[in-house]
């Protein structure tokens, strides 16, 4: 038995003979020829078969995984049809008089080169879309035909790295997982692993040959490990796990579109926490009825100015309009602590977790504030928008976060920009808040508790301190008690209260939630209908 | 001639898919759609050029627009960018 380690994509379990993808070099003579016109023909004949396989492809994307797996396809194509390559092509075929596979093998070759150059780890990855592209072309010159003939029974699949064709002409009724030896939690085989939700390693330390074909073998992915010729007790053992896997995964499917309510007719808002616009597909397939945290930090990070009100608009606009009326609830920035961003000029601080960070900063500086302010107001217009404040500790802050909203309001109206106003709520993360909560709820729509900080400030515990890991303890009755106490005084003011922390996913506590009266439950997109399962069942 | 600046908020830059889309979308106008970033220039039509580029997260970016239907080319390129990148 041999195991190897592999970085994790996707989970699950997968037990199978193994079949080796290696590529066959496509091994191109450099060919003198007479009548060069004759190879530019040939050339333009191939690409244009080249291209209706692409169309193919593509179509054959869109049905299998969706839009996004299936763009690749149409980049592909604009590859093809690109002026520069194609006169690369040309060129090299006039000005050497070689045969066309030859001079595709240049082109592609020296256009690959650009993108490895780069010094960019996604651009790099494009040097493989380069090469799939020109290799379909030698192909086709060849007079090769596709190889997606793998095999009669379901594998799973070891290859270096697959490229997006390799990937899409897969049958994937017979894939049964994917290890690569390169290849990276971005690349094509990883995104379209996670899309089929099949398990899925890359950088796996294994020597790829051809003698692994049609050994046994196992992929466990979730611990990212990959057995060859496994023991009796590791078979037994994984085979367990996949069988529990497929009955959670099979029940959890039947749920979409479900509604989320207890036995006795109690509904809770389900929604999903999202760091990113990008997480939106997630929010879709995993049927979240709205998004409780939308951390609008990810704007502020990894730049090096402030982001503009219109581009700020556009992305709270493109989150307002993809959820098409269902609620989305924007935290606005949470800057500080363990998320710094050099542009603000913060100075470095002892105790950063309690220290100049999220609403202090956004009080201090209306500038920065009131851009944010706006956008949101701006993006209300199109969509069913809340806006909630981080880091609360008083009714003075309160008070004057409600001052600056109804300042950025009467200033979008004098400016007559169309704008609506959003329910406005409170992070209830502090004991501070949690304490003065009945006074805060007299204030505002509603209260989301943030379980993470929360605990931390109330157990004093630092987060970020692994040696004191054991103290955090997320159950603790004191954050029970803390969570119950606000969520009474919530609803003696008559607003709703939600949960948007990590404990707001963990299905020991749903129940009790439930029996205390939470509203709503925002989650992590994968654990939505986790939840949903588990509140489904209590009466 | 027309011009826009614009600096990247998407966390992956200009990156494959929304590329081959803007290409498409210069595609349809007439006039001249250059991109500029740290004195490199990229022709807007052309998948290779303008990814070639490398433009990442936080890079300011002038898209420039030279022809006849460059009034149109510049509020729909421009409009296409602020949303995809």
């Amino acid at each position: 038995m041999t195991e190897c380690r592999g970085i994790s994509v996707f989970g699950g379990v997968a037990i199978g003979k193994i079949k080796v993808l290696i590529k066959c070099e496509q091994q191109v003579k450099r060919i003198r020829v007479k009548d060069s016109s004759l190879e530019i023909e040939r050339y333009q004949g191939a690409k244009k078969v080249a291209i209706g396989q692409l169309e193919m492809l593509h179509a054959k994307a869109l049905r299998e995984v969706g839009e996004s797996g299936a763009a690749i396809f149409e980049v592909h194509q604009m590859m093809l049809e690109d002026d520069d390559f194609n006169e690369a092509v040309e060129n090299i075929i006039l000005s050497q008089n070689v045969n066309a596979e030859y001079a595709v093998a240049g082109a592609g070759d020296n256009f690959a080169n650009i993108f490895s150059a780069m010094d960019d780890e996604y651009m790099q990855g494009r040097a493989t879309d380069v090469k799939d592209i020109s290799e379909r072309v030698i192909s086709i010159l060849l007079g090769r035909s596709d190889n997606s003939d793998i095999a009669n029974e379901p594998v799973i699949i070891v290859a270096k790295d697959l490229t997006p064709s390799e990937t899409v002409q897969l049958d994937k009724e017979k894939v049964l997982a994917f290890v690569t030896e390169g290849g990276s939690v971005n690349s094509h085989t990883a995104i379209l692993a996670r899309t089929m939700g099949i398990p899925a390693l890359v950088s796996t330390d294994i020597r790829i040959d051809e003698s692994l074909n049609g050994k046994t073998a196992v992929v466990d992915g979730g611990n990212g490990v990959f057995y060859v010729e496994p023991d009796e007790n590791i078979v037994a053992r994984m085979k367990k796990k996949q069988e529990e896997n497929n009955r959670k995964k099979e029940l959890l499917q039947e749920l979409k579109g479900k509604e989320t309510i207890t036995r006795s007719g109690r509904k809770i808002k389900l929604y999903a926490n999202i760091g990113n616009i990008k997480d939106l597909a997630l929010v879709m397939q995993n049927d979240a009825e709205g998004i409780g945290l939308f951390r609008s930090e990810f704007i502020y990070l990894e730049r090096d100015s402030f982001p503009t009100e219109e581009e700020q608009f556009a992305i709270y606009k493109t989150v307002a309009e993809t959820m098409a009326g269902k609620e989305i609830i924007i935290r606005t920035l949470d800057i500080g602590a363990d998320k710094q961003c050099e542009y603000f000029g913060i100075s470095p601080e002892e105790n950063p977790a309690m220290g100049y960070r999220a609403i202090r900063i956004c009080l201090d500086r209306p500038d920065i504030f009131k851009v944010q302010l706006r956008a949101l107001h701006r993006a209300a217009a199109y969509g069913n928008v809340a806006v909630m404040f981080p880091m609360i500790i008083s009714l003075e802050e309160v008070l004057a976060i409600k001052k600056v909203v109804k300042e950025v309001r009467e200033e979008l109206e004098n400016e007559k920009i169309p704008y609506a106003n959003p329910q406005i709520g409170l992070m209830i993360e502090t004991p501070a808040a949690v304490a003065v909560s009945k006074i805060l709820a007299k204030e505002v729509d509603f209260f989301s508790i943030g379980t993470n900080d929360l605990t931390q400030y109330t157990l004093a515990i630092d987060r970020q301190n692994s040696v004191i890991d054991k103290y955090y303890d997320a159950h603790h009755p004191a954050i029970l008690a803390m969570i119950d106490f606000v969520v009474k005084n919530a609803h003696k003011e008559g607003i709703w209260v939600g949960i948007c922390g990590e404990l707001g996913a963990d299905t020991e506590l749903t129940e009790t939630f439930v029996a205390m009266g939470i509203d709503e439950l925002s989650v992590s997109p994968g654990q939505v209908l986790a939840v949903r399962n588990k509140i489904r069942n209590i009466s | 001639m027309k011009e826009f600046e614009y600096t990247i908020t998407d966390a992956d830059g200009i990156h494959a898919r929304p590329a081959g889309e803007l290409v498409k979308l210069c595609k349809e106008f007439k006039c001249d759609i250059k991109l500029m970033s740290g004195g490199k220039a990229g022709d807007c039509k052309k998948i290779f050029s303008l990814m070639s580029l490398g433009v990442k997260c936080g890079q300011n970016v002038t898209v420039t627009f030279k022809g006849e239907d460059e009034e149109e080319a510049y509020e729909k390129v421009s409009s296409f960018i602020k949303t995809n990148f």
